[in-house]
């Protein structure tokens, strides 16, 4: 065994909560100066494998060798120090502190006692010189993108611990440009030596960055290879043990037009988006695309009523309506499912009954409980149906994965039974498996003949299942493809030349 | 059926067994602590004495429970209490009848709900500075109303309230009693229970599902005004007379301790006013308790606080999965999967 050119190994962790074996004697091996992807559905195992390895969780047997030296970091810090450095999906660092402040947050340079504050820039600048980036360390963190803020907590990382980096979900907000200059990071930190550990859903940066790849399933490890050798079909079975992903690009099901329905014109609210005018019939999916920011979300929230219109009318049937709030829409069975879910979708700390049956409830009123056995019925129902994958009902919903939340919020308004329903990226963040059946049933409410209105960021998936397609720039709504223009070189066509014409 | 009752048997578990402990535990110290006697049609003893004693935190635990579990907080309870006294006073002695001076109160407890729900509701300021507002203000008002003095009263009927006795217990308890179990039905046998721990646990996430979030809010407020009217009324009538400066001084801080003592997190979501109630009722145990004990009274507050440490420390998180194998789960796994692991 060639121990010597790795870095860090996992062997045998293991991991038991309450009910479920969440990792089952792991092996995991990093080498020196690589890029290992670390794959697997949700609740495979990856955060509760990444989160031993920093000591955030203690685990239950297995060693941990880093320079083939046993550790047992007993938090993140003493992992840290011990040389593994961990950036999340949501930076953690602190927003209304100084990028320099950030940097060297608990070990600023002193003198006389005191924070050395230029000496504290000075050394901050140089740290970010060697990550192409040039930006004022005096500023506060939060007045900078999300990548930036990335690159600052990777940096911070790789000063503080600079054996071992993990990058747990880095690039999940981050549009193509940013994605990009973080893998130019990346690469650099490879060459430098370091073994980065990437996880991700998104498998196209697997393929671009990594040198190996490692998949878990249900706790147990299935396999690591050479990127190079594992084509994607194979990867897509290893992760999720069926071939869905023929599913996912399945050709498009010829639309069945229904009456016009719904009618929003010159719709509008300044600041968020420019008026639109918008016409949905019934039976059909109107994809959104466009880049990060481009008006996708606000066309979404004021179409529910999350934000009020200041200019437009909307009609229903031909008949004009007032959808200034989220109850006044609900009224007319509409359904919202939010693009941050975990702020503004799921209530945490209640049961997937309780969160299912919510948006029925608060219609009904507080006056018009629905009584216990039809809550179960109902939970029951949908736990079934769209295969919500929990130990049982009355389980606090943020104990469930990213994909099995997203579903039970999609239960909650299929409850209500919607006529008109808005999802505001969907699959985001969620494993390959649930993706399929998000995707299958949005096409199953299409065909019930509801009208829809998807925001997505994923244009092969907009592709698979939008009838139209509005293509959004700068706050407008900029083009709209129908009928066979719907492929994704056209949309990426539409954003491009709507571009070009904004600067000429 | 016997699944909710265990549900909620266990729920209340601790509660149970720290007043259980602090009961037996006072009286090995005082023996003549469990006697019942029945004089005059109504029962007398310790016990019924804390039960008595209790009803003002009691009532004031019940609303702040409910505002607890939207996530916000209601400092303002003592004062308002201090103001409905003052108000229900200068009633009486003005020559309103009791039952006008009963619905006066009762609006006046209303209107500074209503205060505390705009402000917070409709203006989003923060639960704890909101309230503050009304909490310093209000002694203020009662100061105003009584125009400084202790403003005493006579009328029997209003008296009746606070020292009377129905069913052969003491007036305050009967209200208590019955309020409580009011409150604890509206919530449980109508939705408003969840939807008012949705609002505490996302607040955004469940005005995006169609939940009429500001309105229940302010509701929420407005219960724990009423709560602290009818604890300002009980006050008054007890000493007959209303003390701006002292009626329901520091009471806001038993009734939050009480709500907490009762397992309610602080953080919002999902509530127990049984428990909360039960909370007030340890609380006043312990001061009872150590009075009657004979301990010096300035051990009072430091005896208190360590129990009160000792009861939280056994709520814990922490403390629950060290020692879970003792304390059983809280409703939160059933036998079958129990047995299942």
């Amino acid at each position: 065994m060639q121990t010597n050119d790795h870095i860090l190994q996992a062997i045998r962790i293991e991991k038991t909560f309450p009910g479920t074996r969440a990792l089952d004697k792991v092996d995991f091996h990093l080498r020196r100066g690589e890029v290992h992807a670390l794959l697997g559905e949700n609740g495979a195992g990856k955060s509760t494998l990444i989160k031993c390895l920093t000591g955030a969780y203690r685990r239950d047997g297995g060693a941990i060798l880093l320079d083939d030296a046993e550790v047992d970091p007993r938090d993140t810090f003493e992992a840290q120090t011990l040389g593994i450095g961990t950036v999340y999906q949501e930076v953690n660092l602190l927003a209304n502190l100084t990028v320099a402040e950030n940097l060297f947050l608990g070990r600023q340079p002193r003198r006389f006692g005191m924070v050395d504050v230029s000496a504290m820039n000075r050394r901050a600048q140089e740290l970010l010189a060697d990550y192409e980036l040039d930006i004022d360390v005096t500023r506060d963190l939060a007045s900078y993108s999300v990548a930036i803020q990335q690159v600052v907590a990777i940096a911070r990382a790789v000063d503080l611990s600079g054996k071992v980096l993990i990058l747990d979900e880095p690039t999940a907000s981050l549009d193509a440009h940013e994605v990009a200059m973080l893998f130019r990071i990346v690469r650099r930190l490879k060459a430098r030596g370091l073994g980065i550990i990437f996880v991700t859903h998104f498998l196209e940066q697997v393929y671009e960055v990594s040198d190996r790849i490692t998949v878990l399933r249900n706790g147990q490890l299935v396999g690591t290879r050479e990127t190079a050798n594992l084509d994607r079909r194979e990867l897509i079975a290893m992760m999720i043990g069926r071939e869905l992903a023929a599913e996912i690009h399945a050709p498009r099901a010829q639309a069945q037009e229904g009456p016009l329905r719904y009618r929003f014109r010159n719709y509008g609210r300044k600041g968020r988006v420019r008026p639109f005018d918008l016409d949905v019939r019934a039976g059909e999916v109107v994809g959104m695309a466009g880049l990060l920011g481009s008006g996708r979300t606000e066309t979404a929230e004021l179409l529910f009523g999350a934000h009020r219109a200041d200019s437009g009318e909307a009609e229903i049937d031909g008949r004009a309506v007032d959808l200034s709030s989220p109850r006044a829409a609900i009224r007319h069975r509409f359904g919202f499912c939010p693009e941050d879910r975990k702020t503004s979708g799921i209530i945490g700390d209640l049961s997937v009954r309780e969160n299912i049956v919510l948006a029925l409830q608060a219609r009904r009123g507080w006056t018009r409980p629905i009584a216990r056995a039809d809550q179960n019925r109902l939970a029951d129902h949908y736990i079934r149906a769209l295969d919500i994958r929990t130990a049982d009902r009355e389980k606090p919903i943020k104990l469930l994965s990213g994909g099995n939340q997203q579903k039970a919020i999609l239960a909650r308004w299929l409850a209500t039974e919607p006529e008109f329903l808005i999802l505001d990226e969907p699959t985001r963040g969620i494993d390959v498996g649930a993706h399929a059946e998000i995707v299958k049933l949005i096409e199953a409410l299409r065909e019930k003949g509801l009208s829809l209105i998807v925001v997505s960021s994923e244009i092969e998936e907009l592709v698979a299942y939008s009838t139209r397609i509005i293509v959004l720039r700068d706050r407008a709504h900029v083009a709209e493809l129908d009928g066979n223009r719907i492929t994704a070189h056209q949309i990426v066509e539409a954003i491009a030349a709507t571009n070009e014409r904004r600067t000429s | 059926m016997i699944a909710t009752i265990r549900l909620y048997f266990n729920r209340l578990l601790p509660q149970l067994i720290a007043l259980g402990v602090i009961i037996v535990a006072v009286s090995l110290v005082f023996p003549g602590f469990l006697n019942l006697e029945i004089q005059n049609d109504r029962l007398y003893g310790s016990l019924i004495d804390i039960l008595n004693r209790g009803a003002p935190v009691v009532l004031l635990a019940i609303g702040m429970t409910v505002v607890i579990a939207t996530k916000g907080i209601d400092l303002s309870v003592g004062a308002v209490m201090a103001i409905c006294g003052a108000t229900a006073a200068a009633c009486i002695t003005s020559g309103h009848s009791v039952a006008a001076t009963l619905l006066i109160t009762l609006a006046v407890g209303i209107l500074c709900g209503l205060w505390n729900g705009v402000l917070v509701a409709v203006l989003d300021i923060q639960p704890i500075i909101a309230t503050l507002v009304l909490m310093v203000a209000g002694r203020g008002i009662a100061q105003l109303i009584t125009e400084g003095a202790i403003l005493t009263f006579n009328d029997p009927g209003l008296a009746f309230i606070g020292s009377g006795s129905f069913a052969g217990l003491p007036m305050p308890v009967v209200i208590w009693l019955v309020f409580g179990v009011l409150i604890a039905m509206l919530v449980r046998r109508t939705a408003l229970g969840m939807l008012i721990e949705a609002i505490g646990v996302n607040r955004q996430a469940s005005t995006l599902s169609g939940v009429l979030t500001p309105v229940l809010l302010i509701a929420a407020y407005v219960l724990s005004g009423l709560c602290a009217a009818i604890a300002g009324i009980i006050a008054a009538a007890d000493i007959r007379g209303a003390d701006a400066n002292n009626a329901g001084l520091w009471l806001e801080l038993d009734a939050i301790l009480s709500v907490v003592v009762g397992g309610t997190s602080l953080l919002g979501g999902r509530f127990s006013i049984a428990a909360s109630v039960l909370g007030a009722i340890i609380i006043q145990a312990i001061n009872t308790g150590i009075l009657l004990s004979g301990f010096p009274p300035e051990f009072n507050l430091i005896i208190k606080a360590a129990i009160i440490v000792f009861i939280l420390v056994l709520q814990s998180p922490r403390f629950r999965t060290a020692f879970s194998f003792l304390v059983p789960a809280r409703g939160a796994s059933k036998p079958s999967e129990r047995a299942a692991k």
